[in-house]
Protein backbone atom coordinates (compact mmCIF):
# COMPACT_ATOMS: atom_id res chain seq x y z
CA UNK A 1 0.00 0.00 0.00
CA UNK A 2 1.17 3.53 -0.69
CA UNK A 3 -0.21 7.02 -0.45
CA UNK A 4 0.02 9.55 -3.26
CA UNK A 5 -0.87 13.21 -3.21
CA UNK A 6 -0.59 16.16 -5.59
CA UNK A 7 -1.40 19.85 -5.58
CA UNK A 8 -1.53 22.03 -8.69
CA UNK A 9 -2.08 25.74 -8.18
CA UNK A 10 -4.32 27.65 -10.56
CA UNK A 11 -4.01 30.87 -8.57
CA UNK A 12 -0.43 32.28 -8.67
CA UNK A 13 -1.09 34.17 -5.42
CA UNK A 14 -0.83 30.84 -3.56
CA UNK A 15 2.59 29.91 -4.96
CA UNK A 16 4.43 31.22 -1.92
CA UNK A 17 2.35 28.82 0.23
CA UNK A 18 2.68 25.68 -1.89
CA UNK A 19 4.89 23.82 0.60
CA UNK A 20 2.79 24.86 3.58
CA UNK A 21 -0.42 23.71 1.87
CA UNK A 22 1.14 20.43 0.80
CA UNK A 23 2.90 19.40 4.01
CA UNK A 24 -0.25 18.28 5.89
CA UNK A 25 -1.42 16.43 2.77
CA UNK A 26 1.72 14.30 2.71
CA UNK A 27 1.68 13.72 6.46
CA UNK A 28 -1.99 12.68 6.31
CA UNK A 29 -0.90 9.75 4.14
CA UNK A 30 1.43 8.33 6.81
CA UNK A 31 -1.11 5.55 7.50
CA UNK A 32 -0.71 4.39 3.92
CA UNK A 33 3.07 4.77 3.83
CA UNK A 34 5.25 5.13 6.93
CA UNK A 35 8.51 3.71 5.49
CA UNK A 36 9.76 6.43 3.19
CA UNK A 37 8.43 9.58 1.60
CA UNK A 38 9.34 12.05 -1.05
CA UNK A 39 8.04 14.79 -3.26
CA UNK A 40 8.75 16.55 -6.53
CA UNK A 41 8.22 20.30 -6.41
CA UNK A 42 8.06 22.51 -9.49
CA UNK A 43 9.10 26.14 -9.37
CA UNK A 44 12.17 28.40 -9.22
CA UNK A 45 12.60 28.00 -13.01
CA UNK A 46 16.07 27.94 -14.51
CA UNK A 47 15.56 29.52 -17.92
CA UNK A 48 19.10 29.09 -19.25
CA UNK A 49 20.73 25.87 -18.25
CA UNK A 50 19.67 23.01 -16.08
CA UNK A 51 18.84 22.27 -12.48
CA UNK A 52 19.90 19.01 -10.81
CA UNK A 53 18.90 17.72 -7.41
CA UNK A 54 21.73 15.64 -6.02
CA UNK A 55 21.86 13.56 -2.88
CA UNK A 56 24.63 12.34 -0.65
CA UNK A 57 23.95 10.80 2.74
CA UNK A 58 26.72 12.86 4.38
CA UNK A 59 25.34 16.31 5.21
CA UNK A 60 28.94 17.57 5.26
CA UNK A 61 29.63 16.41 1.75
CA UNK A 62 31.85 18.88 -0.10
CA UNK A 63 29.37 20.19 -2.69
CA UNK A 64 31.51 23.26 -3.42
CA UNK A 65 34.36 21.01 -4.56
CA UNK A 66 32.00 19.36 -7.02
CA UNK A 67 30.73 22.76 -8.20
CA UNK A 68 34.29 24.00 -8.62
CA UNK A 69 35.23 20.96 -10.68
CA UNK A 70 32.16 21.50 -12.87
CA UNK A 71 33.02 25.16 -13.45
CA UNK A 72 36.55 24.17 -14.50
CA UNK A 73 35.64 21.25 -16.72
CA UNK A 74 32.44 22.51 -18.29
CA UNK A 75 33.50 26.15 -18.39
CA UNK A 76 30.01 27.01 -17.24
CA UNK A 77 28.45 29.03 -14.44
CA UNK A 78 27.42 26.80 -11.54
CA UNK A 79 25.55 27.86 -8.44
CA UNK A 80 24.20 25.58 -5.74
CA UNK A 81 22.45 25.45 -2.39
CA UNK A 82 22.12 22.67 0.11
CA UNK A 83 19.03 21.33 1.81
CA UNK A 84 19.90 18.60 4.32
CA UNK A 85 21.19 15.58 2.36
CA UNK A 86 20.32 17.16 -0.96
CA UNK A 87 22.01 19.87 -3.03
CA UNK A 88 20.36 21.75 -5.87
CA UNK A 89 22.83 22.60 -8.64
CA UNK A 90 22.00 25.19 -11.27
CA UNK A 91 24.38 24.80 -14.21
CA UNK A 92 24.67 26.72 -17.46
CA UNK A 93 24.75 23.64 -19.63
CA UNK A 94 22.36 20.97 -20.89
CA UNK A 95 20.97 18.04 -18.91
CA UNK A 96 23.01 15.34 -20.64
CA UNK A 97 26.31 17.16 -20.05
CA UNK A 98 25.45 17.98 -16.46
CA UNK A 99 24.37 14.46 -15.48
CA UNK A 100 27.33 12.86 -17.31
CA UNK A 101 29.68 15.15 -15.40
CA UNK A 102 28.18 14.22 -12.01
CA UNK A 103 28.20 10.51 -12.82
CA UNK A 104 31.84 10.65 -13.81
CA UNK A 105 33.19 12.92 -11.09
CA UNK A 106 30.99 11.92 -8.20
CA UNK A 107 29.68 8.37 -8.67
CA UNK A 108 28.84 8.34 -4.94
CA UNK A 109 26.24 11.05 -5.54
CA UNK A 110 22.68 10.09 -6.45
CA UNK A 111 21.00 12.22 -9.12
CA UNK A 112 17.38 12.58 -8.01
CA UNK A 113 16.16 14.82 -10.81
CA UNK A 114 17.17 16.98 -13.76
CA UNK A 115 15.16 19.72 -15.42
CA UNK A 116 14.36 23.40 -15.55
CA UNK A 117 11.82 23.43 -12.77
CA UNK A 118 11.75 20.11 -10.90
CA UNK A 119 13.37 19.36 -7.56
CA UNK A 120 12.91 15.90 -6.01
CA UNK A 121 13.50 15.40 -2.31
CA UNK A 122 13.07 12.02 -0.64
CA UNK A 123 14.33 10.03 2.32
CA UNK A 124 13.65 6.89 4.28
CA UNK A 125 11.54 7.56 7.36
CA UNK A 126 8.24 8.97 8.51
CA UNK A 127 6.68 11.65 6.28
CA UNK A 128 6.56 14.16 9.16
CA UNK A 129 10.29 13.73 9.76
CA UNK A 130 11.10 14.10 6.07
CA UNK A 131 8.99 17.22 5.57
CA UNK A 132 10.71 18.72 8.62
CA UNK A 133 14.18 17.74 7.40
CA UNK A 134 13.67 19.50 4.08
CA UNK A 135 11.57 22.35 5.51
CA UNK A 136 8.78 21.62 3.03
CA UNK A 137 6.47 24.24 4.54
CA UNK A 138 8.85 27.02 3.50
CA UNK A 139 8.92 25.96 -0.15
CA UNK A 140 7.39 27.86 -3.05
CA UNK A 141 6.31 26.62 -6.42
CA UNK A 142 3.54 26.04 -8.94
CA UNK A 143 2.78 22.36 -8.37
CA UNK A 144 3.96 19.43 -6.31
CA UNK A 145 3.40 15.68 -6.16
CA UNK A 146 4.32 13.35 -3.33
CA UNK A 147 4.47 9.72 -2.27
CA UNK A 148 4.45 7.84 1.03
CA UNK A 149 5.64 4.26 0.82
CA UNK A 150 4.64 1.13 2.68
CA UNK A 151 7.19 -1.37 1.43
CA UNK A 152 5.70 -4.70 0.44
CA UNK A 153 8.06 -6.49 -1.93
CA UNK A 154 11.41 -4.72 -1.79
CA UNK A 155 13.40 -3.38 1.15
CA UNK A 156 13.04 -0.02 2.86
CA UNK A 157 16.00 1.72 1.23
CA UNK A 158 16.78 4.99 -0.46
CA UNK A 159 16.76 3.20 -3.83
CA UNK A 160 13.22 2.02 -3.20
CA UNK A 161 12.01 5.46 -2.16
CA UNK A 162 9.67 7.27 -4.48
CA UNK A 163 9.19 9.41 -6.48
CA UNK A 164 11.21 8.58 -9.57
CA UNK A 165 12.20 10.82 -12.40
CA UNK A 166 13.59 9.44 -15.63
CA UNK A 167 13.52 12.50 -17.86
CA UNK A 168 13.77 16.25 -17.67
CA UNK A 169 11.10 17.71 -15.41
CA UNK A 170 9.01 14.54 -15.50
CA UNK A 171 7.96 12.86 -12.31
CA UNK A 172 5.41 10.19 -11.54
CA UNK A 173 3.97 8.89 -8.29
CA UNK A 174 2.28 5.51 -8.36
CA UNK A 175 -0.03 3.52 -6.14
CA UNK A 176 -0.34 -0.03 -7.38
CA UNK A 177 1.87 -2.54 -9.13
CA UNK A 178 2.74 -3.26 -12.74
CA UNK A 179 3.01 -6.79 -14.06
CA UNK A 180 4.82 -6.21 -17.37
CA UNK A 181 7.56 -3.89 -16.14
CA UNK A 182 10.48 -6.24 -16.77
CA UNK A 183 9.83 -6.63 -20.48
CA UNK A 184 8.96 -2.95 -20.82
CA UNK A 185 12.17 -1.94 -19.04
CA UNK A 186 14.25 -3.96 -21.52
CA UNK A 187 12.47 -2.37 -24.47
CA UNK A 188 12.88 1.12 -23.07
CA UNK A 189 16.55 0.54 -22.26
CA UNK A 190 17.07 -0.45 -25.87
CA UNK A 191 15.54 2.88 -26.85
CA UNK A 192 17.94 4.77 -24.60
CA UNK A 193 16.02 5.27 -21.35
CA UNK A 194 18.13 4.70 -18.27
CA UNK A 195 16.88 3.19 -15.04
CA UNK A 196 18.44 3.38 -11.59
CA UNK A 197 16.42 0.67 -9.87
CA UNK A 198 14.40 -2.51 -10.43
CA UNK A 199 11.24 -0.70 -9.40
CA UNK A 200 8.07 -1.00 -11.50
CA UNK A 201 7.05 2.62 -10.93
CA UNK A 202 10.33 3.82 -12.40
CA UNK A 203 9.45 1.91 -15.57
CA UNK A 204 6.16 3.79 -15.81
CA UNK A 205 8.06 7.08 -15.48
CA UNK A 206 10.54 5.89 -18.12
CA UNK A 207 7.71 4.92 -20.43
CA UNK A 208 6.17 8.39 -20.23
CA UNK A 209 9.57 10.01 -20.74
CA UNK A 210 10.02 7.97 -23.92
CA UNK A 211 6.56 8.82 -25.24
CA UNK A 212 7.15 12.54 -24.61
CA UNK A 213 10.52 12.27 -26.37
CA UNK A 214 8.70 10.79 -29.36
CA UNK A 215 6.52 13.88 -29.52
CA UNK A 216 3.40 12.79 -27.62
CA UNK A 217 1.52 15.38 -25.62
CA UNK A 218 1.05 14.44 -21.96
CA UNK A 219 -2.47 13.31 -22.81
CA UNK A 220 -1.30 11.15 -25.73
CA UNK A 221 1.50 9.66 -23.62
CA UNK A 222 -1.06 8.60 -21.01
CA UNK A 223 -3.42 7.20 -23.65
CA UNK A 224 -0.55 5.04 -24.87
CA UNK A 225 0.32 4.08 -21.29
CA UNK A 226 -3.23 2.80 -20.89
CA UNK A 227 -2.58 0.38 -23.76
CA UNK A 228 0.98 -0.65 -22.92
CA UNK A 229 1.07 -0.82 -19.13
CA UNK A 230 -0.42 -3.92 -17.55
CA UNK A 231 -1.26 -3.87 -13.88
CA UNK A 232 -2.85 -1.78 -11.20
CA UNK A 233 -2.16 1.89 -11.08
CA UNK A 234 -3.31 5.23 -9.93
CA UNK A 235 -0.80 7.75 -11.26
CA UNK A 236 -0.25 11.39 -10.55
CA UNK A 237 2.22 12.99 -12.91
CA UNK A 238 4.06 16.28 -12.92
CA UNK A 239 5.70 17.95 -15.90
CA UNK A 240 7.33 21.37 -16.22
CA UNK A 241 3.97 23.03 -16.80
CA UNK A 242 1.44 20.26 -16.28
CA UNK A 243 -0.27 17.95 -13.84
CA UNK A 244 -2.15 14.75 -14.67
CA UNK A 245 -4.07 12.01 -12.89
CA UNK A 246 -5.16 8.66 -14.28
CA UNK A 247 -6.22 5.18 -13.15
CA UNK A 248 -6.11 1.79 -14.83
CA UNK A 249 -9.35 0.40 -16.35
CA UNK A 250 -10.11 -1.73 -13.27
CA UNK A 251 -9.49 1.20 -10.90
CA UNK A 252 -9.02 -0.74 -7.69
CA UNK A 253 -6.44 1.68 -6.30
CA UNK A 254 -8.13 4.64 -4.66
CA UNK A 255 -8.07 8.25 -5.79
CA UNK A 256 -9.98 11.41 -5.04
CA UNK A 257 -9.79 14.77 -6.81
CA UNK A 258 -10.81 18.21 -5.57
CA UNK A 259 -10.96 21.40 -7.59
CA UNK A 260 -11.61 25.03 -6.74
CA UNK A 261 -10.83 28.26 -8.59
CA UNK A 262 -7.47 28.26 -6.79
CA UNK A 263 -6.19 24.70 -7.14
CA UNK A 264 -6.56 21.09 -8.19
CA UNK A 265 -5.67 18.54 -5.52
CA UNK A 266 -5.32 14.77 -5.74
CA UNK A 267 -4.99 12.22 -2.94
CA UNK A 268 -5.33 8.50 -2.29
CA UNK A 269 -7.86 9.35 0.40
CA UNK A 270 -10.04 12.34 1.15
CA UNK A 271 -8.42 12.68 4.58
CA UNK A 272 -5.38 14.23 2.90
CA UNK A 273 -7.44 17.07 1.44
CA UNK A 274 -9.22 18.31 4.55
CA UNK A 275 -6.67 21.01 5.42
CA UNK A 276 -6.87 22.77 2.04
CA UNK A 277 -8.52 26.21 2.02
CA UNK A 278 -12.09 26.16 0.72
CA UNK A 279 -12.24 22.35 0.57
CA UNK A 280 -15.76 22.47 2.06
CA UNK A 281 -17.04 24.04 -1.14
CA UNK A 282 -14.64 22.38 -3.59
CA UNK A 283 -15.86 20.07 -6.32
CA UNK A 284 -14.79 16.67 -4.94
CA UNK A 285 -15.01 13.53 -7.06
CA UNK A 286 -13.53 10.13 -7.72
CA UNK A 287 -11.61 10.03 -11.02
CA UNK A 288 -13.13 7.50 -13.41
CA UNK A 289 -11.36 4.36 -14.53
CA UNK A 290 -9.14 4.73 -17.62
CA UNK A 291 -9.93 8.43 -17.90
CA UNK A 292 -7.09 10.92 -18.23
CA UNK A 293 -7.27 14.19 -16.35
CA UNK A 294 -4.74 16.84 -17.38
CA UNK A 295 -4.21 20.40 -16.25
CA UNK A 296 -1.58 22.47 -18.04
CA UNK A 297 -0.37 26.03 -18.01
CA UNK A 298 -0.22 27.87 -21.30
CA UNK B 1 -30.13 13.75 20.86
CA UNK B 2 -26.53 13.00 21.71
CA UNK B 3 -23.81 14.75 19.69
CA UNK B 4 -20.18 13.76 19.24
CA UNK B 5 -17.53 15.88 17.56
CA UNK B 6 -14.73 13.92 15.91
CA UNK B 7 -12.41 16.83 16.64
CA UNK B 8 -12.68 16.12 20.36
CA UNK B 9 -13.85 12.49 20.67
CA UNK B 10 -11.99 9.58 19.15
CA UNK B 11 -13.62 7.41 16.50
CA UNK B 12 -13.15 4.37 18.72
CA UNK B 13 -14.98 6.02 21.63
CA UNK B 14 -17.84 7.07 19.36
CA UNK B 15 -18.24 3.59 17.88
CA UNK B 16 -18.03 2.07 21.37
CA UNK B 17 -20.77 4.35 22.70
CA UNK B 18 -22.99 3.33 19.79
CA UNK B 19 -22.23 -0.36 20.28
CA UNK B 20 -23.24 -0.13 23.95
CA UNK B 21 -26.73 0.82 22.79
CA UNK B 22 -27.14 -2.76 21.56
CA UNK B 23 -27.19 -3.97 25.17
CA UNK B 24 -29.49 -1.29 26.54
CA UNK B 25 -30.85 1.49 24.40
CA UNK B 26 -30.76 4.77 26.33
CA UNK B 27 -30.64 7.20 23.41
CA UNK B 28 -32.23 6.84 19.97
CA UNK B 29 -30.88 9.91 18.19
CA UNK B 30 -27.22 10.55 17.56
CA UNK B 31 -25.26 13.10 15.63
CA UNK B 32 -21.59 13.01 14.68
CA UNK B 33 -19.95 16.22 13.52
CA UNK B 34 -16.53 17.02 12.10
CA UNK B 35 -16.12 13.96 9.88
CA UNK B 36 -13.15 14.46 7.58
CA UNK B 37 -12.89 11.24 5.65
CA UNK B 38 -12.44 9.08 8.76
CA UNK B 39 -12.61 5.34 8.05
CA UNK B 40 -14.90 2.83 9.83
CA UNK B 41 -17.40 5.37 11.10
CA UNK B 42 -20.42 3.81 12.88
CA UNK B 43 -19.54 0.26 11.87
CA UNK B 44 -21.26 -2.72 13.43
CA UNK B 45 -24.32 -0.95 14.86
CA UNK B 46 -26.94 -3.32 16.26
CA UNK B 47 -29.79 -1.20 17.57
CA UNK B 48 -32.65 0.88 16.08
CA UNK B 49 -30.74 4.16 16.29
CA UNK B 50 -30.91 7.23 14.11
CA UNK B 51 -27.42 8.51 13.33
CA UNK B 52 -26.58 11.65 11.36
CA UNK B 53 -23.01 12.22 10.20
CA UNK B 54 -21.99 15.74 9.23
CA UNK B 55 -19.08 15.86 6.78
CA UNK B 56 -17.44 13.27 4.56
CA UNK B 57 -16.88 9.68 5.69
CA UNK B 58 -13.98 7.43 4.66
CA UNK B 59 -13.97 3.69 3.99
CA UNK B 60 -16.56 1.18 5.25
CA UNK B 61 -18.91 3.73 6.76
CA UNK B 62 -21.87 1.97 8.48
CA UNK B 63 -20.43 -1.41 7.56
CA UNK B 64 -22.29 -4.44 8.94
CA UNK B 65 -25.17 -2.20 9.94
CA UNK B 66 -28.12 -3.86 11.69
CA UNK B 67 -31.38 -2.01 12.47
CA UNK B 68 -29.84 1.48 12.60
CA UNK B 69 -30.72 4.33 10.23
CA UNK B 70 -27.63 6.27 9.20
CA UNK B 71 -27.55 9.44 7.12
CA UNK B 72 -24.25 10.82 5.84
CA UNK B 73 -24.47 14.50 4.95
CA UNK B 74 -21.49 14.31 2.61
CA UNK B 75 -19.53 11.84 0.50
CA UNK B 76 -18.40 8.36 1.51
CA UNK B 77 -15.32 6.34 0.61
CA UNK B 78 -15.30 2.75 -0.55
CA UNK B 79 -17.45 0.04 0.97
CA UNK B 80 -20.27 2.10 2.49
CA UNK B 81 -22.81 -0.19 4.20
CA UNK B 82 -20.77 -3.24 3.22
CA UNK B 83 -22.38 -6.38 4.56
CA UNK B 84 -25.37 -4.45 5.94
CA UNK B 85 -27.96 -6.79 7.47
CA UNK B 86 -30.93 -4.46 8.05
CA UNK B 87 -31.81 -0.82 8.72
CA UNK B 88 -30.89 1.90 6.24
CA UNK B 89 -28.00 4.05 5.08
CA UNK B 90 -28.53 7.23 3.10
CA UNK B 91 -25.64 9.11 1.50
CA UNK B 92 -26.43 12.71 0.57
CA UNK B 93 -23.32 13.05 -1.57
CA UNK B 94 -21.29 10.67 -3.70
CA UNK B 95 -20.04 7.18 -2.92
CA UNK B 96 -16.78 5.54 -3.94
CA UNK B 97 -16.44 1.95 -5.09
CA UNK B 98 -18.04 -1.20 -3.64
CA UNK B 99 -21.02 0.55 -2.08
CA UNK B 100 -23.29 -1.99 -0.39
CA UNK B 101 -20.89 -4.85 -1.13
CA UNK B 102 -22.13 -8.26 0.06
CA UNK B 103 -25.00 -6.63 1.98
CA UNK B 104 -27.76 -9.02 3.04
CA UNK B 105 -30.60 -6.64 3.83
CA UNK B 106 -31.73 -3.13 4.59
CA UNK B 107 -31.77 -0.20 2.19
CA UNK B 108 -28.87 1.88 0.85
CA UNK B 109 -29.75 5.15 -0.87
CA UNK B 110 -27.05 7.18 -2.61
CA UNK B 111 -28.26 10.59 -3.71
CA UNK B 112 -25.18 11.30 -5.84
CA UNK B 113 -23.21 8.88 -8.03
CA UNK B 114 -21.67 5.60 -6.94
CA UNK B 115 -18.29 4.37 -8.18
CA UNK B 116 -17.28 1.01 -9.57
CA UNK B 117 -18.56 -2.32 -8.22
CA UNK B 118 -21.68 -0.89 -6.57
CA UNK B 119 -23.57 -3.80 -4.99
CA UNK B 120 -20.84 -6.35 -5.73
CA UNK B 121 -21.94 -9.78 -4.46
CA UNK B 122 -25.06 -8.24 -2.87
CA UNK B 123 -27.20 -10.79 -1.06
CA UNK B 124 -30.53 -9.11 -0.41
CA UNK B 125 -29.95 -5.39 0.15
CA UNK B 126 -31.99 -2.84 -1.80
CA UNK B 127 -29.78 -0.15 -3.31
CA UNK B 128 -31.15 2.99 -4.94
CA UNK B 129 -28.70 5.33 -6.66
CA UNK B 130 -30.04 8.68 -7.81
CA UNK B 131 -27.02 9.26 -10.05
CA UNK B 132 -24.94 6.78 -12.04
CA UNK B 133 -22.93 3.70 -11.10
CA UNK B 134 -19.46 2.66 -12.29
CA UNK B 135 -18.24 -0.48 -13.98
CA UNK B 136 -18.82 -4.05 -12.70
CA UNK B 137 -21.78 -3.02 -10.60
CA UNK B 138 -23.83 -5.88 -9.16
CA UNK B 139 -21.08 -8.38 -10.04
CA UNK B 140 -22.27 -11.80 -8.79
CA UNK B 141 -25.32 -10.18 -7.21
CA UNK B 142 -27.31 -12.94 -5.53
CA UNK B 143 -30.49 -11.31 -4.22
CA UNK B 144 -32.04 -7.90 -3.60
CA UNK B 145 -32.39 -5.00 -6.03
CA UNK B 146 -30.24 -2.29 -7.57
CA UNK B 147 -31.97 0.80 -8.95
CA UNK B 148 -29.92 3.26 -11.00
CA UNK B 149 -31.62 6.52 -11.99
CA UNK B 150 -28.65 7.61 -14.11
CA UNK B 151 -26.37 5.45 -16.25
CA UNK B 152 -24.52 2.20 -15.55
CA UNK B 153 -20.89 1.53 -16.49
CA UNK B 154 -19.40 -1.48 -18.25
CA UNK B 155 -20.18 -5.11 -17.40
CA UNK B 156 -23.34 -4.45 -15.42
CA UNK B 157 -24.57 -7.54 -13.59
CA UNK B 158 -21.72 -9.82 -14.63
CA UNK B 159 -22.26 -13.42 -13.43
CA UNK B 160 -25.56 -12.38 -11.89
CA UNK B 161 -27.75 -14.66 -9.80
CA UNK B 162 -31.14 -13.34 -8.69
CA UNK B 163 -30.59 -9.63 -8.02
CA UNK B 164 -33.11 -7.44 -9.86
CA UNK B 165 -31.56 -4.48 -11.67
CA UNK B 166 -33.46 -1.41 -12.87
CA UNK B 167 -31.68 1.28 -14.88
CA UNK B 168 -33.26 4.47 -16.22
CA UNK B 169 -30.35 5.74 -18.32
CA UNK B 170 -27.89 3.99 -20.58
CA UNK B 171 -25.94 0.83 -19.83
CA UNK B 172 -22.38 0.92 -21.20
CA UNK B 173 -22.38 -2.88 -21.50
CA UNK B 174 -23.93 -5.90 -19.84
CA UNK B 175 -21.72 -8.45 -18.12
CA UNK B 176 -21.70 -12.18 -18.79
CA UNK B 177 -25.12 -13.79 -18.35
CA UNK B 178 -26.91 -10.49 -17.69
CA UNK B 179 -29.77 -9.65 -20.05
CA UNK B 180 -32.53 -7.10 -20.42
CA UNK B 181 -35.86 -8.51 -19.30
CA UNK B 182 -39.50 -7.64 -19.74
CA UNK B 183 -40.90 -5.15 -17.20
CA UNK B 184 -44.12 -6.78 -16.05
CA UNK B 185 -46.71 -5.23 -13.75
CA UNK B 186 -45.30 -7.01 -10.69
CA UNK B 187 -41.91 -5.41 -11.40
CA UNK B 188 -43.46 -1.97 -11.90
CA UNK B 189 -45.28 -2.33 -8.61
CA UNK B 190 -42.11 -3.39 -6.82
CA UNK B 191 -40.08 -0.55 -8.35
CA UNK B 192 -42.78 2.00 -7.48
CA UNK B 193 -42.74 0.84 -3.89
CA UNK B 194 -38.95 0.82 -3.78
CA UNK B 195 -38.64 4.38 -5.15
CA UNK B 196 -41.27 5.56 -2.68
CA UNK B 197 -39.46 3.99 0.24
CA UNK B 198 -36.19 5.53 -0.97
CA UNK B 199 -37.86 8.93 -1.31
CA UNK B 200 -36.69 9.29 -4.90
CA UNK B 201 -39.05 10.98 -7.34
CA UNK B 202 -38.74 9.08 -10.62
CA UNK B 203 -41.24 7.56 -13.05
CA UNK B 204 -40.99 3.75 -12.71
CA UNK B 205 -42.17 3.29 -16.29
CA UNK B 206 -39.02 5.01 -17.57
CA UNK B 207 -36.75 2.23 -16.26
CA UNK B 208 -35.58 -0.94 -17.94
CA UNK B 209 -35.19 -4.20 -16.08
CA UNK B 210 -32.13 -6.44 -16.24
CA UNK B 211 -31.55 -9.83 -14.72
CA UNK B 212 -29.81 -13.16 -15.01
CA UNK B 213 -30.14 -15.33 -18.13
CA UNK B 214 -29.46 -18.21 -15.69
CA UNK B 215 -27.00 -19.86 -18.04
CA UNK B 216 -24.09 -19.87 -15.58
CA UNK B 217 -25.97 -21.31 -12.65
CA UNK B 218 -25.23 -24.96 -12.82
CA UNK B 219 -22.76 -27.33 -14.26
CA UNK B 220 -24.02 -28.26 -17.72
CA UNK B 221 -24.41 -31.96 -17.94
CA UNK B 222 -23.49 -31.84 -21.63
CA UNK B 223 -19.94 -31.05 -20.52
CA UNK B 224 -19.56 -34.13 -18.39
CA UNK B 225 -17.60 -35.91 -21.10
CA UNK B 226 -14.79 -33.43 -20.57
CA UNK B 227 -13.87 -35.21 -17.34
Amino acid sequence: MCGIVGLYLKNPALESQLGALFEPMLIAMTDRGPDSAGFAIYGDEVADGIKLTLRHEDVNYDWEALAEAARAELNAEVSWFQNATVAVFKMHTDAATATAFVEQHAPEVLILSAGHSIEILKEVGLPEVITETFNLKGMKGTHIIGHTRMATESAVTMAGSHPFSTGEDLCLVHNGSLSNHNRLRLELEREGIRFETENDSEVAAGYLTRRLQLGDTLNQALENAMKDLDGFFTFTIGTRNGFAVTRDPIACKPAVLAETEDYVAMASEYQALTTLPGIENAKVWEPEAAKIYVWERA
Amino acid sequence: MKTFDLATTSLRDINQALHEQAVECTEREWKITGAKGDHNLVCGLDQALSVDIEGHAGYYCAGMNKKAHVVVHGNVGQGVAENMMSGSVRVKGEASQSAGATAHGGMLVIEGNAGARCGISMKGVEIVVKGSVGHMSCFMGQAGALVVCGDAGDALGDSLYETKIFVKGSVASLGADCIEKEMRQEHLDYLTDLLNRAGIDEDPASFKRYGSARQLYNFKVDNVSAY
